[in-house]
């Protein structure tokens, strides 16, 4: 085993892809000789060549279409837009395109070989416009499959998954933690299965759940919580479509008691989705209401960004809000 | 970087801007209303046994639109899109072709569709949404779809096939294919913001590609000159250093002709072409608009003479490979074929209701399942409200 950051085991897993699968393909914005703004395709254009690892013309809309026909050709493609903040443009091509391109020619084509890989999340003094966590918007299409890492072990397992799967998945990479998240990372070849959640802390007292690098800030308000004698399962849900209802619901009706937290705003958020969801199935089993901890609903911050975030202390209020319930 | 533009354009020393129509861009015609060829033309490659396929399928093609027209009148399909009078723009199109080569189309294009072979049965099966369809009874009639035939499958939302289109050429020149993509669309939908990401794409990277725009005079109501100020469409392609012909589009041999020339250029260059056809959408933009409300019968009248499926019959007629005899046989046929496939086609069964939860992904996920099985226990309870299915539930 290495040691890696975030970028290093992203980095890492499409070497291995590329190395395998010769009809790999990596391109976005700054993604060729530069290796991306943050990176993540460092050295692989050497590696690979330029014509399987490219810049492209600043057009998100044009970088998805583009990645589109070539899946639909049988390419393996894997586009990089340079922010969550700018895939708005390829709105479009990803909902009306991706999304339906096998649901709508009765499986006669497919983009399952697509794969899209974006830095999201806030906690980086980047604004309006480099901070946002815009998944809701997609788990609100059928037909993607959107997921979130944690960390380094889960980026590489999960984005090998993402790019092996059979279907278009769009991988958020939580940019704060790019660097700033080290750990122990197989150089071999591994993956971790889409559509399931993983428990990362058993408890008996309250379920808490959150994706991406929200997972840090839960277990930061588990670990408080836990000096005041409250036992807590902490559970990463890993891919928010389709998602893995049955181990929530499955921890929910241990433990009675549920906050859901995450880093885009409360009001038609994915944890309200989840929120809903486990009310019908652990109806009989609930302790108390279940709690979103979410960002608030205004655009994205700068100077107030703290007071914005769901950061640990909103949690741990909620987990004792409940609790005295 | 790419310092040619600041080191060799010409230099000036006072301002002065060039004009917005600076580049002077020629049409191609090659064959005249009445069947002869202009003088000094260069001829597509095209023998008797390639014109006579060309000719059956506008024929065909004609005869299934003027047919589905009345169908949807009868309210026996929903809606229905003709490409009457632009006809030779799609079936010349894939005329020009090989068959590997693959087509995405716009909507208006069920004639390159038909050149390559897709059957009376497939068609019909679409546009009733039958549970013989391909498309799985998914689509609205006329996306078609067939991957057996190298035809993708149509998508409403406009201009969203072009990006696509440099992405799978880039693909198949990666694989080193003999092989080219070629993509239509209308001047309407080179105004959204694909058209200039895909041309752009395909020009950057260097994909295969053969840009058809059919620029047919309207965008459901709007006229072209509304839809842009420049030389048409073909202007653009300069813009983006691109291979560039304009020619009629209503005459079959220069559509085959400049058809040809692309795909030759862009397997051996592996490099995109743009053609705009000038054309005339002689019907309605579908049956759900009337083109008496944005336009004048004289104007229509006009671009009547200029009909692509008479000049290339005059043409056959002039080779001796054509008779009116042999006109009136095929036209009578074609009639009593569609008419006869619609009868069989409107009684097969709707798509099972299984078909609403499949391809959405390769595998329905639990949650998808579960929606399915409280579906079926719902339509059992009330089977009256759900006849196509409720029937055929197990």
């Amino acid at each position: 085993m290495a040691q890696m950051n975030l970028l290093q085991a992203i980095n890492n897993a499409l070497d291995t892809v590329m190395a395998e699968n010769d009809r790999a393909v990596c391109f976005g914005e700054d993604v060729g000789h530069f290796g991306g703004v943050f990176r993540a395709t460092s050295g692989l254009q050497e590696k690979y060549g330029k014509n399987r690892c490219f810049n492209t013309p600043l057009v998100e809309q044009g970088v998805i279409g583009f990645a589109n026909g070539l899946a639909a050709q049988g390419s393996t493609p894997i586009a990089e837009i340079q922010f969550a903040d700018y895939i708005f443009p390829a709105f479009d091509q990803i909902v009306n395109e991706s999304a339906k391109f096998r649901y709508r020619s009765g499986n006669e084509f497919d983009v399952g070989k697509l794969t899209i890989r974006t830095p999201y999340g806030g906690g980086i003094a980047g604004g309006l416009y480099h901070s946002q966590s815009p998944e809701a918007y997609f788990a609100h299409t059928p037909g993607l499959k959107v997921v979130v890492p944690r960390n380094p072990y889960q980026a590489k397992g999960l984005l090998l998954a993402s790019i092996r799967d059979d279907n278009p998945v769009i991988f958020f990479e939580p940019k704060r933690l790019y660097r700033a998240s080290v750990g122990e990372v197989p150089e071999e070849d591994y993956q971790l299965p889409l559509g399931k959640a993983e428990v990362v802390q058993q408890g008996s007292d309250i379920t808490l759940l959150a994706w991406g690098a929200q997972m840090e800030i839960v277990e930061k308000a588990a670990e408080i919580a836990s000096a005041d004698g409250i036992s807590c399962e902490i559970i990463d849900l890993r891919t928010i479509l389709p998602w893995d209802v049955e181990t929530v619901a499955n921890s929910v009706t241990k433990t009675g008691r549920f906050v859901v937290s995450q880093e885009a705003p409360l009001t038609a958020g994915f944890a309200s989705e989840i929120a809903a969801t486990i009310q019908q199935e652990c109806f009989l089993h609930l302790e108390a209401p279940i709690a979103r901890v979410c960002g608030m609903d205004t655009p994205y911050p700068l100077a107030l960004e703290k007071e914005y975030a769901a950061d640990h202390l909103k949690i741990y209020e909620a987990i004792k809000n409940s609790m005295n319930y | 970087m790419n310092t040619d533009v600041y080191n060799e354009s010409p230099v000036v020393h006072q301002p002065a801007f060039i004009d917005g129509h600076s580049v002077e861009i020629p049409i191609l015609k090659i064959l005249k209303q009445d069947g002869s060829i202009y003088e000094n033309a260069t001829m597509p490659e095209i023998d008797q046994e390639l014109a006579t396929k060309t000719y059956k399928t506008l024929a065909f093609h004609r005869v299934l639109d003027e047919r589905m027209v009345a169908a949807q009148r009868q309210g026996r399909i929903s809606f229905y899109m003709a490409a009457l009078g632009e006809e030779a723009a799609s079936v010349g199109g894939a005329a020009g072709l090989k068959d590997q080569d693959m087509i995405m189309a716009q909507y208006r294009e069920q004639g390159a569709l038909m050149f390559r072979g897709f059957s009376l049965e497939d068609f019909m099966n679409q546009m009733f949404s039958n549970e013989k369809d391909l498309g799985k009874g998914r689509q609205m009639p006329i996306h078609y779809g067939s991957n057996e035939l190298n035809y993708m499958t149509i998508s409403s939302p406009l201009g969203t096939q072009i990006p696509q289109a440099a992405g799978y050429a880039y693909g198949q020149k990666m694989q080193g294919l003999d092989a080219v993509t070629i993509c239509y669309f209308g001047e309407g939908a080179a105004s959204e913001g694909d058209f200039h990401a895909g041309l752009n794409m395909a020009a950057v990277h260097q994909s295969p590609v053969i840009f058809f725009c059919r620029n047919n005079g309207y965008a459901i109501s709007t006229p072209s000159d509304e839809q842009y100020v420049g030389n048409g469409i073909a202007s653009r392609g300069v813009g983006y250093g691109m291979k560039t012909l304009r020619i009629d589009g209503n005459d079959i041999l220069a559509v085959i002709a400049a058809v040809q020339l692309a795909r030759e250029y862009a397997v051996k260059e592996g490099k995109p072409v743009l053609i705009e056809a000038m054309s005339y959408r002689l019907g309605a933009h579908s049956t759900s608009d009337d083109p008496s409300g944005y336009r004048t019968r004289e104007e229509e009248a006009k671009w009547q003479e200029h009909d692509p499926i008479l000049r290339m019959k005059n043409w056959m007629l002039a080779q001796g490979w054509w008779n009116e005899a042999q006109e009136t046989e095929l036209f009578e046929k074609l009639r009593e074929e569609v008419l006869a496939a619609v009868k069989v086609s409107e009684k097969i069964d709707k798509p099972p209701v299984e078909d609403l939860v499949t391809d959405v992904y390769d595998q329905a996920p639990p949650l998808l399942q579960e929606q399915l099985e409280q579906l079926k226990v719902h339509i059992k309870k009330y089977p009256q409200a759900y006849p196509f299915t409720a029937g055929r539930i197990k």
